[in-house]
């Protein structure tokens, strides 16, 4: 394509200025005239037989409106939750899950009744006043012990609470490797649960017109047209009769990616009750309900020859889906497939599986999976260097997959686009001062201080993604990306895309890509998303760091079908044939004669008028759909100094680098903020937060951002920044995702300085999160 | 029963009446409309809904509203005047301090006491003032830079005045 001078520049954001003023649109800022309001009645215990429901004061409560109980719904909502088969295409057992509890409830916040009131007080001391019988059953807390014999089960239907045991690739794999090896290296590693707790909890405003049939629904998504898809078939109505609107999201991190009981149960009460109605989440319903990501434990060994050459792994998921599954819980699975990360194996056997308890269901959080494949791969490398006493820098290099080897297939049949991992780890070496810092925790160590360095070497696959590899993984809709470009008679353009940004700056980047393609004015171009009655048929949302890998190049597409008829109104224009007509920095002309022009408005202007070539209609518009052939495959080096504490146990983050490669950057403005914000919940994940439950009453002990342990400005010190850049080969704009990077670069790099800090003590692995507390322990533990 | 509540917003005078429980921060968003002030945790901890009283920074979801009878307030919606961004507003543009913007409003008004009390913070007084603040997207590098930009800017130290930043609309 042709870059002038807006693809690269720090271009400021455009959906700035209404957010820095306090003119953002979020859910709760939308309301309907004579909307209702709801609260839901949720359980307080984890599992527990629904015996009876006194509605009885609730109903006479002032300004209630109705009171309803899963029995409502019958005929209101069908089908059940929808589970992608993802990665794990056979499943041994999906749980069947209506939006409402009606005899038996799984998890705590599982709802089983709902008020409406005309105020959300109303509807909140009405909602107190509904008196649930409940019979408490033995609930199940934690993954081995669900896998236990003798096990309380989750749900009758599966007597082993098991949903899905999936072996990738068996241990024969890698029996020659192990046979091979000088040494192997054993772990059992933690990925905690995790609550991705976007600054917006969710909300859902919904408003079925009962003699149009037709409804539309405001809410805090980040795919509106899935929502659309899922909840018109629910509700037994066309899609065309449904129109849902993402306004301004404030935040997702994959916690906004699959349909929610109040998805379906706010539209089917407003046709219920024949008024527009208003549900706007709590935070604590948020921490309780808003689907955990990770929470997930492997077993893992690895072979290695003495020189340090890797040979096999073999590793198994233990992976916590909740109490039932989640649309995108078996996503999470990719670790298996990512297991081997930067690296060349022999073999790599791996099994995944998914095991059922009593808690919320786990689903997609920022990197779903290549989190915890880094964590596991950069952890067990680091282990054999220990082992080997080599240096954890040697080990990777020694392994790394060769610039000249890509595009490179991998142990489970993936082409990795490309990469060249020694350069960006060079750079961060460079950057952190690598040799004096190892002279520096010489020196510390002398003085019984624990300073630690950590590498994380990470590598990811995103922008889904091909349809032949997730068509069948959605169960039949490709993930692809589908835009729109449409230019006014006046010349300015207005862009539709399928993917929906939620702080990632869409509105700013993709007009930044179509200005300059069409060599029109950046103010001139509109971005319109999270409509799904604007723009294309069908979008597919932003998740997986897609939205510019392959949402952008189908706006890039758009853009040049556009161009291309353009081409064909100039030549007819300028009395040219159409091959001689070249677009160059937004003007047609003929090749060799610059002065034979005409500009992109006048074409445009032309295009609406009547005299057109034979046989062209009116308009210039495109419609363009990107199937990639290809994921792409960002990588980098991010780099962690940790000082743990010899007295409290405390490990403070002395300095953070952050090398990464996404491919031709747009705005590295941008870039850089997704990289700050992504490290960042790396970090808190490796130091501070976990979802805790209490094992023995199933009550959720992290319920509010009290217990949460959030990372506030006083934890994280300033982050260093830099990038190489190889381009893909997989799209036409060279590009990768970036969104999810930092998160799955940064946990693995945190731990392994911990462990580098403490292996004086013969620490050699530490979980997540490495608290204070911990970290006292296993250091008195170790000193004994 | 309900209680008169008279309150002046960004300069305006307003009279309701409202229920006792009734929080500022509701009062302002549904009685004033005034939506730019967000409720992010329900128990304090998040600042999103952070305003000034009288001058102060205040969590407006630990106040009552009848608790501002008589009190003058300040909103994000009442930091840019005439169409002119308040420099802290273009700090925060400049130095992308926000993404998802949610919790943006809190931040600014937060950083507007700060500033108020130190003119000149040290990457730790600014740390140490905005702790009561959460931010899920930037990882706080962009919001430290921009305190530190509008600082400066509201000092004078660069000696000119913030400019729109290329590619407004």
């Amino acid at each position: 394509m042709a870059v002038t001078q807006l693809v690269g520049a720090k271009i400021h954001r455009r959906e700035d200025p209404r957010l820095i003023t306090g003119h953002g649109h979020y859910i709760d800022d939308f309301t309907r005239q004579g909307a209702a309001y709801a609260a839901f009645v949720r359980s307080p215990f984890a599992h527990a037989r629904i015996k009876s429901i006194d509605m009885t004061d609730a109903s006479k409560a002032p300004g209630v409106a109705g009171v309803y109980t899963a029995r409502d719904f019958k005929g209101q909502l069908a089908g059940t939750h929808p589970a992608a088969p993802a990665f794990v295409a056979e499943k041994k057992y999906i749980p069947e899950r209506f939006p409402i509890a009606e005899k038996e409830v799984c998890y705590q916040g599982e709802i089983v009744a709902v008020v409406l009131a005309d105020t959300k007080g109303q509807a909140a001391d009405a909602a107190n006043l509904i008196q649930v019988d409940y019979e408490e059953l033995p609930a199940v807390m934690d993954t081995e012990k669900a896998m236990a014999k003798g096990s309380p089960l989750v749900h009758q239907g599966a007597a082993d609470n098991i949903s899905w045991d999936l072996t990738y690739t068996g241990p024969e794999v890698t029996e020659a490797a192990f046979q091979e090896a000088d040494v192997v290296v054993k772990e059992h590693i933690l990925q905690n649960r995790l609550a991705p707790v976007p600054m917006e909890p969710r909300g859902v405003l919904a408003e079925y017109e009962t003699y149009d049939k037709k409804l539309t629904i405001w809410m805090s998504s980040q795919n509106p047209h899935f929502i659309r898809l899922f909840v018109s078939g629910a509700m037994g109505l066309k899609e065309s009769q449904v129109r849902v609107i993402s306004p301004d999201v404030g935040g997702g991190f994959g916690s906004k990616i699959s349909p929610y009981p109040e998805d379906y149960l706010v539209p089917a009460l407003s046709r219920l009750a024949e008024r527009p109605v208003k549900w706007i989440e709590t935070r604590t319903e948020s921490l309780q309900n808003a689907t955990h990501g990770r929470g997930q434990y492997y077993d893992v060994e690895v072979a290695a020859k003495k020189d340090g050459t890797l040979l096999g792994m073999r590793m198994t998921q233990f992976l916590d889906v909740g109490a039932y599954c989640g649309t995108f819980t078996a996503f999470q699975a990719c670790t298996c497939l990512m297991a081997g990360g930067a690296y060349k194996w022999k073999g790599i056997s791996a099994r995944t599986i998914g095991i059922l308890t009593n808690r919320v269901p786990t689903d997609p959080y920022r990197g779903a999976g290549r989190p915890e494949a880094t964590h596991l791969v950069e952890r067990m490398v680091d282990l054999v260097a220990l082992e080997l006493k080599m240096d954890p820098v040697e080990i990777r290099r020694k392994n790394f997959i060769q610039p000249t080897e890509f595009p490179f297939t991998q142990n489970f049949g993936l082409v990795i686009d490309s990469g060249d991992y020694d350069k960006a780890l060079d750079r961060a070496l460079e950057l952190v001062g690598y040799k004096e810092l190892r002279k520096k925790q010489a020196d510390l160590r002398k003085q019984g201080r624990y300073l630690g360095i950590g590498i994380s070497t990470w590598i990811e696959l995103c922008g889904f993604g091909p349809s032949a590899a997730t068509a069948p993984a959605t169960g039949g809709i490709a993930l692809v990306e589908s835009a729109q470009v449409r230019v006014t008679p006046t010349g300015s353009v207005i862009v539709y895309t399928g993917t929906h940004s939620h702080g990632q700056g869409h509105e700013t980047t993709f007009s930044q890509i179509v200005a300059d393609q069409l060599g029109v004015p950046y103010e001139s171009v509109e971005l319109r998303h999270g409509d799904t009655s604007e723009g294309t048929a069908f979008g597919y949302g932003t998740y997986g760091s897609r939205s510019l890998a392959v949402g952008g190049v189908a706006i890039s597409m758009a853009a040049t079908k556009v161009i291309d008829k353009g081409k064909k109104l100039a030549a007819h224009m300028l009395e040219a044939a159409e091959e001689d007509v070249v677009f160059d920095h937004g003007s047609f002309h003929v090749k060799g004669s610059p002065d034979k022009a005409k500009a992109f408005g006048e074409v445009a202007f032309a295009s609406y008028g009547m005299n057109l070539p034979e046989g062209m209609e009116q308009g210039l518009e495109a419609v363009a759909y990107f199937d990639p052939p290809n994921l792409v495959w960002p990588f980098g080096t991010h780099i962690a100094v940790v000082e743990v504490d010899a007295e409290t146990g405390n490990a403070k983050l002395e300095k953070y680098i952050a090398v990464d490669d996404c491919g031709n950057i747009i705005n590295p403005m941008i870039v850089d903020g997704q990289i700050h914000g992504g490290a960042v919940q790396g970090i808190a994940q490796a130091l501070y937060e976990e979802v805790v439950y209490d094992e023995d009453t199933g009550q959720l002990k992290t319920g509010t951002m009290i217990d949460y342990l959030l990372p506030g400005i006083g934890e994280i010190p300033p982050l260093s920044l830099d990038h190489t850049v190889t381009p893909s080969p997989t799209n036409s704009l060279g590009v990768k995702g970036i969104g999810e990077a930092g998160t799955i670069a940064a946990s693995a790099a945190v731990i392994n300085a911990i462990c580098d800090a403490l292996s004086p003590l013969g620490i050699k692995h530490v979980d997540m999160p490495a608290t204070p507390d911990k970290l006292w322990h296993m250091m008195k533990g170790a000193s004994k | 029963m309900k209680l008169k509540v008279a309150t002046t917003v960004n300069g305006r005078r307003h009279e309701h009446e409202v229920e006792p429980r009734l929080l500022l921060v509701h009062h302002l968003r549904d009685n004033l409309g005034l939506t730019g002030t967000h409720i992010g945790c329900d128990t304090s901890q998040c600042g999103a809904c952070t305003i000034l009283v009288d001058g102060k920074a205040v969590k407006s979801c630990t106040m009552f509203a009848v608790q501002a009878e008589g009190k003058n307030l300040q909103t994000i919606e009442g930091m840019a005047k005439d169409g002119e961004l308040h420099p802290i507003q273009q700090a925060f543009w400049d130095e992308h301090g926000l993404q998802c913007g949610y919790c943006t409003p809190g931040f600014i008004m937060a950083t507007a006491y700060l500033l108020s009390q130190n003119p000149n913070p040290t990457e730790d007084e600014i740390r140490r003032g905005l702790e009561g603040n959460l931010c899920r997207c930037t990882g706080y590098v962009n919001i430290i830079k921009a305190v530190q930009t509008a600082s400066k800017t509201m000092s004078g130290a660069t000696g000119k005045k913030a400019t729109v930043a290329a590619g407004g609309n």
